[in-house]
């Protein structure tokens, strides 16, 4: 049985007994949702239908639909990605990261991030499909055999470290994720009284039965699932920092990069969290489980995560006048200065500003203002992609090359559309799966509970 | 030899199961089997389970996404088509071994991954529609069931359950089997 100290705040409040954590978890899964969910998935799903008609409108037409031009070849579309991925970053943090430092606390918001993490690399893995313009050649991007040639992929492209890193992230993400859930399922499928339901669990279930063989082989993967995660999630950003960081546009070609957009991801992950969250917590009445501790916690990891990208904007700025390159020098005065200065200061402010508010203890425990600062954290890790792309690109190295971006109506839409969809697939989750990872949360029932904290004294 | 029995134990703590589990081994007699809603730290040593072996496989299954790595991108980087990218001519595997690192790591953990998953689940016989072995549903819930197996003639079956019952058993049924 594993000791926890009395001082330590308990995870678990209220009088919970192992049967009310299957009641509450599995409340929202048998209760049909109030107008609310259905007014917010109304909604969502014409967002997501929008952005499906902008998207089948550029398969249609050609990426000529969308505000790019010679000087600024990525502009939105890769905006969106690198912060879909980011995003989808948390989850396997909380996961893996946290299950290997033994951090109790993840066991109430692990499923939810985990969900969050899989949805955005959805979202995230739409943009390169569709910027490739002629996406029914898309598997063209795998090293299959082929008549052309052969006409192999290159494996010295960062490009093509992308292809390898998002599939494997996303495969083995889902697939930990889904691991973690059969015992849930099987919760959900031994209490079903309806028979569609009871069949639906009994498929997702795998037929789970909670056997001590299978509770320890159970055990032993999440271990080694955890431990191939965590260099795994690095390694994603940083991969998606090497498309920018193996380039020579000044800017761009930085060794930072890697370490920086790791920090960045985890910062708009956990914000991303957050904003979810506490609407959730609320939603489905998981107060008792998502407690202010566990929202402190993920503020603080904000803030260290915040602080680190705050110290990486620096120093770049310090390396781009040092380095005594003047390409380099100008691509940094011209962000802060130049006609993208508001990005660049809205960037600042949300993400090296804002988070520095969470030194204070009661701002960190303050529901709502936690929730205005994520959705700021979401806005400036937004816009820090916009700068990196958008700004390095547009003073191209001929002044006659200059040029502006403004996004079209289809760009717009198409970014509408992804956070519909990830709403949709949000929403849809929330409501059939089990939101906590009850298993695992019953075992710490007994350590941090506050009906057993209470006992012991 | 009389007919097989099989008792089942409920119990509704975790603590109680485990020392229960560890008392009736002690006893003599064999346990079939143990469903709990979670995982009981300390109960496969209990039981006597030996350790898993998923480890050492995810391992080896590493190792053969890093050499599958390695070859595919030896083949077709070096032997298959080599091209001279950017000034930077393909020669040999070992000078072109920097720019083979992230993708011989992603492959080597999508092996490792996916093909332990998969091992998991068909050594604990798991898959879509396969049906519940527990006996009792409520062992998802909040309740933890032991299943012992015995031919014992019915005066050692009243000295085991009498047994079960001193360990704080809530509930105690037997079938035949």
């Amino acid at each position: 049985m594993s000791y926890e100290a009395d001082i330590r705040e308990p995870l678990i409040i209220g009088k919970k007994s192992l049967h009310d954590i299957s009641e509450d978890i599995a409340r929202p899964i048998e209760t049909n949702p109030n107008k609310w969910w259905w007014a917010l998935f109304g909604t969502s799903v014409l967002a997501m239908l929008w952005g499906f008609g902008c998207i089948f409108y550029t398969i249609g037409t050609g990426v000529g639909v969308w505000g790019l031009n010679n000087t600024i070849g990525w502009a939105w579309d890769i905006t969106n990605f690198v912060w879909w991925v980011g995003i989808g970053h948390a989850g396997t943090l909380i996961s893996a990261v946290l299950l290997l430092f033994r951090q109790k606390w993840r066991l109430s918001i692990n499923r939810s991030a985990e969900a969050m993490t899989i949805f955005a690399v959805v979202q995230a893995g739409l943009f390169p499909l569709i910027h490739m313009g002629r996406i029914w050649v898309g598997y063209w991007v795998f090293p299959l055999p082929n008549q052309y040639g052969p006409l192999w992929v290159n494996f010295n492209s960062p490009l093509l470290w992308d292809v390898f890193a998002i599939s494997t992230y996303f495969s083995v993400s889902l697939v930990f994720w889904y691991m973690g859930l059969i015992p849930d399922f099987a919760l959900i499928r031994d209490r079903a009284i309806k028979p569609v339901m009871k069949k639906v669990y009994t498929i997702l279930s795998f037929g789970w039965s909670g056997t001590a063989k299978h509770w320890q082989r159970h055990e032993v993967m999440s271990l080694v699932l955890a431990g191939l995660c965590t260099p795994l999630v690095l390694s994603v950003h940083t991969i998606v920092s090497m498309d920018f960081a193996t380039s020579v546009i000044p800017g761009w070609h930085t060794t930072i990069f890697p370490p920086y957009f790791v920090a960045g991801a985890i910062f708009s992950g956990f914000a991303m969290v957050q904003t979810l969250l506490l609407v959730m917590r609320k939603v489905v009445n998981m107060e008792s489980y998502i407690t202010l501790q566990h929202i402190e916690m993920m503020n603080i990891i904000i803030m260290v995560t915040g602080s680190i990208v705050g110290i990486a904007y620096i120093t770049e700025l310090f390396m781009a006048w040092y380095s005594g390159v003047e390409y380099e020098q100008y691509a940094f005065l011209n962000r802060a200065t130049g006609p993208y200065w508001w990005s660049y200061w809205a960037m600042m402010t949300c993400n090296v500003i804002s988070p520095q508010l969470m030194w204070i203890k009661s701002l960190r425990r303050n529901i709502v203002f936690t929730f205005i600062l994520s959705i700021f954290v979401n806005i400036g890790m937004w816009f820090e992609r916009f700068v990196i792309i958008v700004t390095s690109l547009h003073r191209d190295y001929l002044p006659s090359s200059w040029s502006m971006f403004s996004p079209t109506f289809v760009d717009i839409g198409i970014y509408i559309g992804t956070i519909g969809f990830f709403m949709v697939l949000f929403l849809l989750y929330s409501r059939t799966f089990p939101v906590i990872a009850q298993a695992e949360l019953k075992t710490i029932l007994k350590s941090s509970s506050d009906t057993y904290k209470k006992e012991k004294k | 030899m009389s007919q097989e029995k099989i008792i089942y134990a409920l119990y509704d703590d975790d603590h109680n199961i485990l020392e229960a589990v560890k008392k009736i081994r002690n006893a003599g007699h064999q346990i079939h089997d143990v469903y709990s809603p979670f995982p009981i730290h300390g109960l496969d040593h209990a039981l006597g389970l030996k350790y898993s072996r998923l480890a050492i496989c995810s391992f080896l299954y590493g190792l053969m996404g890093f050499i599958c790595a390695l070859l595919l991108m030896w083949y077709i980087m070096i032997y298959d088509w080599p091209m001279d990218i950017g000034g930077k001519p393909s020669f040999s595997l070992n000078e072109n071994l920097p720019s083979f690192i992230p993708v011989t790591f992603e492959m080597t953990v999508f092996f490792a991954a996916h093909l332990m998953v998969i091992t998991f689940l068909v050594r604990c016989g798991l898959y879509p529609g396969s049906d519940s072995k527990s006996p009792d549903p409520r062992t998802t819930d909040d309740k933890f069931l032991m299943e012992i197996h015995t031919k014992d003639d019915d005066k050692k079956l009243k000295k085991i359950k009498d047994l079960i019952k001193k360990t704080g058993a809530i509930e105690i049924n037997e079938k035949n089997n």
